[in-house]
């Protein structure tokens, strides 16, 4: 069973990094985050403080972004051209379709992070740096990550237009990230709370400020499971 | 391994795709599935493969039933209708694929490969991306990831499609081989096909089957008429005609060329027209040139059933 998720894991892999997807979006993303990092606005040389705060404040933007443009085709594109049928009918269930297709994405997002590593080795050669906060910013993105790539890939089941789940799960993540943060701190009491808790920066900002707390984490794999769960539902439903 | 279809149906919407049908195909034997567009053929297959659920009914392969079972998709191999394929992969890369998520052992996939590869011609085109390929290699290609892993049931939905005449033989005699030990399914609305490939015709409209047999056998329950070609000089043309109208069972008589004087005669009954003819031709002293029965085609029958 677990080999049949990394064949088509590694499949999606190759598949990014022989179309242009995956070096468009390693440029982009280096190009953006370490662009607002070292030269541009209140970057570290103007702060004067030896962390990554910056960083990951605007990595947690631009993955907010990239994501969904790397999840729109993953099952979209499958059921528009038929090749769904071929995966469903050799000895793959639609568990192991989406999980391949996940696992496929977060590595893709790992790969990207691991190429942000010298920012933190520059970093820390520049000062003192809060090690336990860097390392739980980097755990915040791949978590985040995670969660976005199933809402990603549950907005790709629902339709066989890419374009459409691009802008599916930029809606869905648009509600998570800003609006309920923006309802949440304008409410109070129980519904205040609620909204809070269902924020996605509000986990993400908690997660980066260096305390790793359960409840985060366990936000973002809900957040994960679910999108997951609902993805393998639609999969199996068009059968 | 056997195939057993009972009382099988899948109904989208309103309508209903497939509507109670049951066939059994053994081993060893191709079978030819024919129906007009939108009688259900291609629904029947994706249901054979597990692709959707039927509504009602069961399959039997060999002597498990229908789960969702990982081990009965292995061994049924599939060519879907439009043949889909992943355009960016190289054919070897794909055909690797396939054979992995059909559980060929690691160490026997380059062999499986070159089988293929030698099998399916596809030995020019093999380090070229699919999106490259003409039609005839991608139906190719999507032939060779069925039957990579071996499988004991073939289930290809229009095989022949887009393929160049000379094509379409080498995939039949592929196919007529792979018949050999194999359950093959095939459907298709060439009809020529069926008639040089499959053993057997499931003949199938508005998602009910309504004719099952070998093509012989066809041909015995539907000909219900006979038609014989005749050429016949010695009289004008016209009195020809009525002369030939007046034989006894005789229900159509159409000229066919006037300057040869030649008849297509059709008749009802069992008995054979051309005695009748050549009774009429000595009685009447006319010149028998040509006289030709003809044999019902399969297209004759495949309209009978299906046009109502």
């Amino acid at each position: 069973m677990n080999s049949i998720i990394s064949i088509i894991a590694f499949r999606e892999l190759r598949s990014f990094f022989d179309s242009l997807m995956a070096y468009i979006l390693l440029i982009a993303f280096l190009g953006f985050s370490g662009f607002f990092t070292w030269i541009y606005g209140a970057d570290v040389f103007i702060r004067k403080e030896a962390d990554l705060a910056v960083f990951f404040s605007i990595a947690k933007w631009t993955l907010f972004f990239f994501i969904p443009a790397i999840t729109m085709k993953m099952i979209a594109e499958e059921k528009k051209t038929g090749t769904i049928e071929i995966l469903l009918t050799k000895a793959v269930s639609s568990r192991q379709l989406v999980l391949g297709k996940y696992l496929a994405c977060l590595l893709l997002i790992l790969i990207t992070l691991a190429f942000t590593l010298p920012y933190y080795f520059s970093i820390s050669r520049l000062g003192a740096v809060d090690h336990g906060a860097t390392i739980c910013g980097y755990i915040g993105l791949i978590l985040m990550s995670s969660a976005y790539i199933a809402i990603g890939l549950f907005a790709s089941s629902i339709t066989n237009n890419q374009i459409v789940a691009f802008l599916f799960s930029l809606l869905i993540g648009i509600v998570f990230h800003f609006i309920l943060d923006v309802l949440g701190s304008g409410s109070r009491g129980i519904l205040g709370n609620i909204l809070n808790d269902l924020s996605v920066s509000k986990h993400f900002d908690s997660i980066s400020r260096g305390v790793l707390d359960t409840k985060d984490v366990l936000f973002f794999i809900s957040l994960t499971v679910l999108g997951l769960f609902l993805s393998e539902q639609y999969v199996s439903k068009s059968k | 391994m056997d195939l057993k279809i009972n009382d099988l149906s899948k109904t989208y919407g309103h309508q209903k795709a497939v509507d109670n049908i049951s066939f059994e195909v053994k081993s060893g034997e191709i079978v030819g599935f024919l129906g007009p567009n939108g009688a259900g053929k291609t629904t029947t297959m994706k249901m054979l493969t597990q692709y959707i659920h039927p509504d009602h009914g069961s399959i039997w392969y060999g002597n498990s039933r229908n789960q969702d079972n990982v081990d009965i998709r292995r061994s049924i191999g599939y060519l879907p209708e439009h043949n889909p394929l992943y355009e960016e992969m190289p054919v070897l890369d794909y055909l690797a694929f396939c054979a992995q998520l059909q559980g060929v052992q690691t160490s026997e996939i380059p062999v499986k490969i070159r089988d293929m590869v030698r099998k399916c011609g596809l030995d020019e085109e093999k380090h070229k991306k699919i999106g490259e390929l003409s039609k005839g290699y991608r139906q190719r290609v999507g032939l060779a990831q069925a039957i990579i892993h071996n499988p004991k049931v073939l289930i290809l939905d229009e095989p022949t499609t887009g393929l160049d005449p000379n094509q379409i033989v080498e995939i039949r005699e592929l196919i007529k081989e792979l018949g050999r030990e194999k359950t093959v399914i095939l459907s298709t609305h060439i009809l020529s096909e069926v008639e040089a490939t499959c053993d057997r015709i499931l003949i199938i409209n508005k998602g009910k089957i309504v004719a099952d047999g070998t093509v012989s056998n066809l041909r015995k329950q539907t000909e219900s008429r006979q038609i014989t070609f005749a050429r016949i000089e010695g009289l004008d043309s016209d009195q020809i005609h009525k002369a030939l109208s007046g034989i006894p069972g005789v229900n159509h008589v159409d000229l066919i060329n006037k300057e040869s004087n030649r008849f297509e005669v059709q008749s009802t009954s069992d008995e054979s027209l051309n005695r009748a003819i050549f009774k009429l031709c000595v009685q009447n002293n006319l010149e028998l040139l040509e006289m030709t029965p003809m044999e019902t085609k399969l297209e004759d029958i495949f309209r009978d059933l299906t046009l109502n």
